[in-house]
């Protein structure tokens, strides 16, 4: 049974002049880490937070446990939220912060305490009980919160952007933390990012929301490959797919499929000339930035060279690349959807 | 796990899970705001009407019972030369006041912002005019304005400015004059932390950028921080004007409008018809006239508030 | 050859506008210690000379030609002493104590809800309603207190210091409402919406988490609207006349003049011993003050 299932929702603002949610359906599974990925204002928030009860959906029903929420209270809803702020008490302690969820159950004050020991022992945060939030550090306040969170024993938990306040180094570790805690509760998980990086590396499953709805979900795996349309194609993957026109479709392939053709072998490889303008070396990927002709229309390109291929390629040359016909993905040039392979001439 | 999840849900909804009123958004929205509206409603509001009432009536202290005379007092007050004084007078007092307040105001405010040892007790000193009760400061100008003994008089003497007094409160000019100073004295530095405020807002950055860009004192006053406070002293003065145009207490307490209505203004004029003489009809009628000017001046806020919304 | 001359002179041209620029440095300290200074002597004179004025004797006081600034004949404490034993001084600091404090509670026990009210629960006419909150405060004493007189009389709290409590929060409602809406906004969002999601009612998050992080902005409005209710004076004039029932605002200035006799010492140490402690909790607050009213006009 889905723990959370949202139906054909929609949510409006400024009385229907902002689409923030535009018909949404989405059950997760039991016990799944679910990420909703997509850019700023793609509705993604917004979902999370009906979900929670904090907004009240224009259309459609949230699902709880196999309940209709609708018109339930946050309270009351069994869940709990992880906000991009983390949301810390800051006049209450570590400890205060806490319990607060169980005062509002009103549970006694041994239990309270033995339930925060629990929490807090399993995020390693027991030393900071007497703290106050401001003397924390930024992954200490995440710990923090998640704990707050977990005392409540919900059904699932909510993530709003957990750790884009935390800086760079710290999201790596922040993110296997994350990873590897859900594992030992395995608690159902919605997570909502906007990072692509978070999203592969930490979801079961990743909805890539777009302008109000869900544009495709799946495993990680399968929304790099098969993207079902443009929009997947170009937000996943740095640098993103190509696409080259070609007759009223959009011919897309991944920049690391993209390699000098002697290292291509196969029978289904189709070889272009791709002339080099310019090219960037990355944590030892080498990108290539220029023009392919011969798939379609003539089109600037990036291809990912890996470490490993030591082929030596210097600016303003023309090289034979290829790209193996499998690795090719169609898309309607109109629509930016999925579209049946065509032939492709080599 | 999904069965517990599952009997832990339903009880939830048989037991607490319902919405409740302190859930609801909308209705907590009216009950939190019902009692400040009723509270105001009922006395400011209804004392409003009742006042418009009162001036189309001839209800006095020692007769209370309401009897309908339409634009009598209106018209006894038209007929009153003192009303026309009080009228000129208002507005002279308000408008010099104005002036010298949002003037001085932001010559004070650009002090008080500035970083200087003893600020604090600067500040203090500052503030006094403002936070003490009006009357009790006025007494204290009363004695600095004596028509023998003042103190400025026993100053001015000693440089040989003068030989007798001033007569401060006694000659109708100097009079009006000491009204203003001592009314722009106590608002001043309520003036100066709302300008201050105004000054604090302003985004640290652009002074700077203008620092940088080689924009001098004056030229980062008029070109930073005089267009990014105005909006703020604009509002700020015109509810200054507002409040200004409807004090009494420095007029009464100093002149009690004298000599011979000379700094009678419309406030002090209503308060001694309708509470002093008795006459609570005209009393109400004179205050009403206060009202037009309101309402000109609650439109010039919107108006320039609307203003600066837009750009 | 050629570019050694032009450094030189650089450097010189250096040196003379770094001077230039200490000089102006200087001059603008001085400037602005003076003004400083002028600022607080135009401000605080007058409480300076009532501070002298209340210890004088009535030998010094009323020569016309005595140094005002200093005294004449030995200073004396007995116009003060007599502010105590034989006025009702205290009884109208103790009116106004009492007065203020209650308005206060009032005001922040309506004003607090309504400012959160219109600052968070978002309904559609919260902004409208707002303003029209403010302009409130605009509708001056002297419109009203004639038909308020009236309305008092009614509710039979004429002649009683009741009546200030009744009407004082109409004047210190709308400006703590705009105040306390500025500090709430700069409340984030987050900390409610969480206490919601961690069990919480509307109320309950309203009272555990945005009470009490609202809680310092209370302290400048309660020190706000307690110093605006001191210092009112007309509907105290107009309603209150027994000596036992006045407050401070009209106590001292009505009951320490009697017909054309000025008791001027025992007047001028009133006003000394009124001002400075609100002026001095006052000051304290400035700072939030400012920024109260700054969030009011940014995020209002």
């Amino acid at each position: 049974m889905a723990i959370v299932e949202v139906r054909k929702l929609r949510k409006y603002f400024d009385a229907g002049g902002v689409h923030a949610v535009d018909g949404v359906d989405v059950a997760t599974e039991e016990g799944e880490y679910l990420v909703l990925l997509g850019p700023s204002g793609c509705g993604k928030t917004t979902l999370l937070r009906t979900i929670a009860g904090l907004e009240v959906p224009t259309e459609g029903e949230v699902l709880i446990g196999g309940h209709v929420v609708n018109g339930l209270p946050p309270r009351a809803r069994r869940i709990a939220m992880v906000f991009q702020s983390y949301a810390l008490y800051p006049h209450k302690s570590v400890l205060a912060n806490i319990v607060f969820p169980l005062k509002a159950e009103r549970i006694g004050k041994a239990e309270r305490e033995r339930k925060a020991g629990w929490a807090a022992d399993l995020l390693g945060i027991g030393h900071l009980f007497d703290r106050k939030p401001r003397q924390l550090s930024g992954g200490e306040r995440q710990r923090v919160a998640l704990a707050r969170a977990l005392v409540r024993e919900p059904s699932v938990f909510l993530l709003d952007e957990p750790l884009s306040n935390l800086d760079a180094k710290l999201r790596a570790s922040a993110r296997d933390e994350l990873k590897s805690f859900q594992q030992r509760i395995g608690t159902t998980t919605i997570y909502v990012t906007h990072d692509q990086v978070e999203a592969m590396g930490l979801g079961d499953r990743i909805a890539v929301m777009y302008e109000g709805r869900v544009r495709q979900i799946g495993k990680p795996v399968e929304v790099y490959d098969d993207p079902a349309d443009t929009f997947v194609a170009t937000f996943l993957g740095s640098p993103p797919m190509n696409l080259v026109p070609r007759d009223g479709r959009l011919i897309g392939f991944r920049p690391e499929h993209l390699l000098p053709e002697e290292i291509v072998s196969g029978d289904d490889r189709i070889t272009l000339p791709f002339h080099v303008h310019r090219l960037e070396h990355l944590s030892g990927d080498r990108h290539l930035y220029g023009v392919v002709k011969g798939l379609g229309e003539e089109t600037r390109i990036i291809a990912r060279l890996p470490a490993t291929v030591s082929v030596p390629i210097t600016p303003d040359q023309t090289y034979t690349f290829a790209v193996h016909g499998y690795h090719l993905r169609f898309f309607d040039a109109k629509s930016g959807e999925r579209t049946d392979p065509v032939r492709v001439g080599g | 796990m999904a069965q517990a999840t599952l009997e832990r849900a339903d009880v939830e909804t048989g037991r607490r899970a319902r919405p409740r009123f302190a859930d609801r958004d909308g209705l907590l929205a009216w009950v939190f705001l019902l009692p400040s509206v009723v509270y105001i409603i009922a006395l400011v509001a209804v004392p409003f009407f009742l006042a418009i009432a009162f001036s189309f009536s001839d209800v006095t202290t020692g007769n209370p019972s309401f009897n309908w005379a339409g634009l009598r007092n209106y018209q006894r007050i038209f007929g009153d030369p003192v009303f026309w004084q009080s009228l000129k007078n208002t507005l002279v007092y308000t408008g010099i006041a104005m002036a010298l307040i949002v003037v001085l105001g932001k010559v004070l405010a650009n002090i008080l912002v500035a970083n200087f040892r003893g600020k604090w007790i600067v500040r203090f000193l500052v503030l006094l005019p403002w936070t003490t009760p009006v009357a009790l400061s006025a007494i204290a100008w009363l004695w600095l304005l004596d028509s023998i003994f003042s103190p400025i008089d026993w100053v001015l003497r000693e440089f040989g400015f003068i030989q007798g007094n001033m007569y401060w409160l006694g000659k109708p000019n100097l009079a009006m004059a000491s009204v203003i100073a001592v009314y722009t004295w106590r608002t001043l530095p309520l003036a100066a932390v709302i300008i201050m405020a105004g000054l604090v807002a302003i985004p640290k950055d652009i002074v700077e950028a203008a620092a940088v860009d080689g924009a001098g004192f004056w030229r980062r006053m008029f070109e930073v921080t005089i267009p990014f406070t105005l909006p703020v002293i604009a509002v700020a003065a015109l509810f200054g004007a507002v409040i200004t145009f409807t004090d009494m207490t420095v007029v009464y307490l100093l002149t009690g409008g004298g000599p011979t209505h000379s700094t009678q203004v419309l406030a002090s004029w209503a308060f001694i018809k309708g509470i002093e003489g008795g006459d609570l009809a005209q009393g109400a009628a004179v205050a009403l006239f206060l009202f037009p000017l309101l309402l000109a001046a609650v439109i010039a806020i919107l108006t320039a508030v609307r203003r600066m919304e837009v750009s | 050859m050629t570019a050694a001359p032009t450094t030189a002179l650089d450097e010189r041209t250096i040196a003379h506008l770094r001077r230039r620029a200490a000089r102006r440095h200087v001059a603008a300290r001085i400037g602005l210690y003076a003004a400083a200074v002028t600022a607080a002597l135009v401000c605080a004179g007058p409480f300076l000379w009532s501070g002298i004025t209340a210890f004088k004797q009535d030998t010094d006081l009323y020569q016309r030609d005595n140094n005002p600034f200093i005294y004449n004949v030995n200073p004396t404490g007995e116009h003060v002493s007599y502010l105590f034993t034989d006025t009702a001084f205290a009884t109208f600091a103790w009116n106004t104590l009492w007065v203020g404090l209650l308005v206060v509670a009032i005001t922040l026990f309506l004003g607090l809800p309504a400012a959160y009210s219109l600052a968070r629960l978002n309904r559609p006419w919260s902004g409208p309603l707002g303003i029209a909150i403010f302009f409130v405060y605009l509708v001056p004493p002297t419109l009203l207190f004639i038909s308020l007189s009236r309305v008092v009389g009614v509710l039979g709290l004429q002649d009683s210091t009741w009546s200030l409590v009744l009407i004082y929060p109409t004047i210190t409602i709308p400006v703590s409402v705009w105040l306390l809406i500025g500090f709430l906004k700069a409340i984030p969002k987050d900390i409610e919406e969480q206490a919601m999601v961690d069990g919480y009612s509307r109320l309950g998050a309203f009272v555990r988490t945005v009470v009490p992080l609202v809680f310092p902005g209370v302290v400048a409005v309660v020190v706000f609207a307690f110093t605006l209710a001191a210092s009112e004076f007309i509907y105290a004039l107009a309603f209150v006349s027994p000596t036992s029932e006045k407050v401070i605002s009209t106590g001292v200035p009505t009951e320490l003049v009697r017909g054309d006799v000025f008791f001027w010492q025992s007047l001028q140490a009133s006003t000394v011993l009124v001002a400075v402690p609100i002026a001095f909790v006052f000051n304290l607050f400035l700072e939030r003050f400012i920024a109260g009213f700054t969030m009011g006009a940014v995020k209002g």
